[in-house]
């Protein structure tokens, strides 16, 4: 499996992540030779095979539909790069 | 007393018992080693300051016997545990500034058993890496040098290196880490100290920096078998936090130990000795087989078909859940921002920006191999595959106790070599990323020194859950091993 330029783009721009364009190349090289590695997979046979999501051998556990937890905007907000407005956290404009 | 910063842990719990040392000194012998051993890199943040009101705190309960069970043991805590008040960094540009407002589970725990915390571990960045290379801080050093050039510096293995660095120089007691295809065991191994993964559900993972959820799991790591023990009793259990953290009694880890292994099964797997594999690895695994029969216990051969594989189904489910965790970096709730002109501007340039080149490649193939059109060729065959080893294993449990590998394929390398090409740097996790894979307990102890001065650790894992038969097969392999080699810098007491 081999990785093109343009594919790379597209895959940077869905996981939202700039890349400059001297840098298209290399990585497609890198990238193509993980696929590489990781293609042998296809040699196993896993005809009738479950895929095994969680090692967990449980079930999901339920509790009651309350809240718990909350109450502290302050906390939640202290973090915000630039400081919070107004309880808020900011972004540029989405909406014309 | 000898140098309080040689103590075990349970030693020293002993001395705080008798009254013969306080938390307090025993707090401050390990923040002047911790200043002493600042050429390693091994901590991202200092926090002496903390760590004395802690200790100071510690001996006040202890006066009026309210003490926990590990009541002013001085401990490093890797950079990925979210710590109330404490800058956590993940090892990463991208969570510049992030004090978390809450603390994880573990280290609550461990809080309430009473230690102290010296400061915040140094890791690779988001833990993935297998050198400590890969870190927005800069890489950490091992501490050992090779008997043939004193002067190369070498990795201490990864993901938790600076646990591992810390643990072996004597900059604190014991250390957490976090393993997710071996970021405990194969540091461990480069350090010769002592580290297990336990059973995926056995530690929460609330308030660690997530990487791949299905993977993530904290561990201890530290100088012996039994402070391991101490350790992990304290930091695992239940916790209605983390959905996948395990509903089930802790035992006392301690009570393990000593026990004989007289009549145990011990698999020895036909698919860890690939042609070429390092002689002196080789070597040392054959030497920890003899150990384990002089104390009457029975080798098997055993076979785990699927091993091949591991190593692929891995580098697509880890990368997979990693592009999904990730995506919540994007500079609008916290840590790094880069502005943009408009809001998806805002989020490449701020990922671009804080994301180390590791981590990016790791992303993309995460995408990718999610992406539509892709996903039931990569990510779902991932997960058939993950099923054959984690059956595999099983099978082989119903015949024997516990498994015997080597922890690595080598000794620990020197800084700048396996960086060229990632899949060369993968293969460090060999034989720690399958037993990950299938959730099971895996440990690491020290065995020997190769013939350049540097340790070599053998692995055990075990049945899910049965952390219990792993110490005891450990403790029987430390007693034999006596392996009493320190780094140079631990020798000499100081940098």
């Amino acid at each position: 499996m081999s990785l093109d330029r343009t594919t790379v783009r597209a895959i940077a721009n869905l996981a939202r992540i700039a890349v400059p364009d001297e840098d298209l190349d290399h990585l497609a090289g890198e990238l193509s030779n993980i696929l590489t590695f990781v293609e042998d997979l296809s040699s196993a046979d896993t005809d009738g095979i479950e895929p095994m999501s969680s090692v967990a051998a449980m079930s999901l556990p339920m509790r009651d539909d309350v809240v718990t937890d909350g109450g502290y905007a302050d906390k939640v907000l202290a973090n915000a790069p630039g400081g919070a407005t107004e309880g808020f956290f900011t972004v540029p404009k989405v909406v014309e | 007393m000898s140098d309080p910063t040689t103590l075990g842990i349970a030693d020293a719990l002993r001395l705080l018992a008798d009254g013969e040392i306080s938390a307090v000194e025993l707090t401050r012998a390990h923040i002047e080693r911790m200043e002493a051993g600042r050429a390693l890199n091994a901590f991202i943040t200092e926090t002496p300051d903390l760590a004395l009101a802690q200790a100071k705190e510690s001996d006040t309960r202890r006066t009026r016997g309210e003490e926990g069970r590990l009541d002013g043991i001085p401990l490093g805590i890797k950079d990925l545990f979210c710590t109330e008040g404490v800058q956590t960094s993940a090892a990463s540009a991208i969570l510049k500034g992030f004090v978390p407002p809450y603390e994880s589970t573990v280290t609550a725990n461990l809080k309430a058993a009473g230690t102290v915390m010296l400061g915040k571990l140094n890791l690779d960045e988001f833990a993935m890496g297998s050198a400590n290379v890969t870190s927005h801080f800069g890489p950490v050093e091992n501490p050992w040098k090779r008997r043939s050039d004193k002067n190369a510096k070498l990795v201490p293995g990864g993901s938790s290196g600076g646990s591992a660095a810390a643990v072996a120089s004597g900059l604190c007691m014991g250390a957490t880490g976090t393993d997710t295809g071996g970021s405990i065991r194969q540091p461990a191994s480069f350090c010769g100290i002592v580290g297990i993964k336990p059973t995926y559900g056995r530690c929460s993972r609330f308030g660690v920096v997530a990487f791949a959820s299905s993977l993530d799991q904290p561990g201890p790591m530290a100088r012996s078998v039994e402070d391991c023990a101490l350790l992990l009793g304290a930091m695992a259990g239940h916790d209605s936090k983390d959905s996948t953290s395990a509903p089930m009694a802790v035992p006392d880890f301690t009570k393990a130990l000593g026990g004989s292994v007289k009549g145990l099964k011990v698999g020895i797997p036909t698919e860890y000795r690939p042609d070429g594999l390092n002689a002196e690895v080789a070597a040392i695994w054959d030497r920890g087989v003899e150990w384990l029969k002089e104390a009457g216990a029975e080798p098997v051969s055993i076979s785990l078909p699927a091993t091949r594989y591991a190593l692929p189904a891995y580098y697509i489910i880890a990368p997979a859940e990693c592009s999904s965790n990730l995506a919540r970096y994007d500079g609008v709730r916290f840590g790094l921002r880069v502005e943009g002109a408009t809001l998806d501007d805002l989020y490449r340039e701020t990922r671009a920006a804080g994301f180390g080149a590791e981590v990016r490649r790791r992303i993309l193939i995460g995408t990718y191999v999610l992406s539509a059109g892709y996903y039931d060729a990569y990510y779902n065959k991932a997960q058939k595959v993950r099923r054959l080893i984690a059956d595999d294993f099983a099978r082989a449990f119903q015949n024997v106790d516990v498994i015997l590998t080597p922890t690595a394929p080598s000794a620990a390398f020197g800084i700048g070599e396996k960086s060229d090409d990632p899949v060369t740097m993968w293969l460090n996790d060999i034989f720690t990323i399958p037993a990950s894979l299938a959730g099971l307990p895996g440990l690491s102890l020290p065995a020997g020194l190769n013939q350049d001065g540097l340790p070599l650790g053998l692995q055990l894992i075990g049945r899910p859950f049965d952390e219990e038969t792993v110490f005891r097969v450990a403790a029987a392999m430390e007693k034999a091993a006596d392996f009493t080699a320190k780094p140079d810098l631990f020798a000499a007491g100081g940098a």
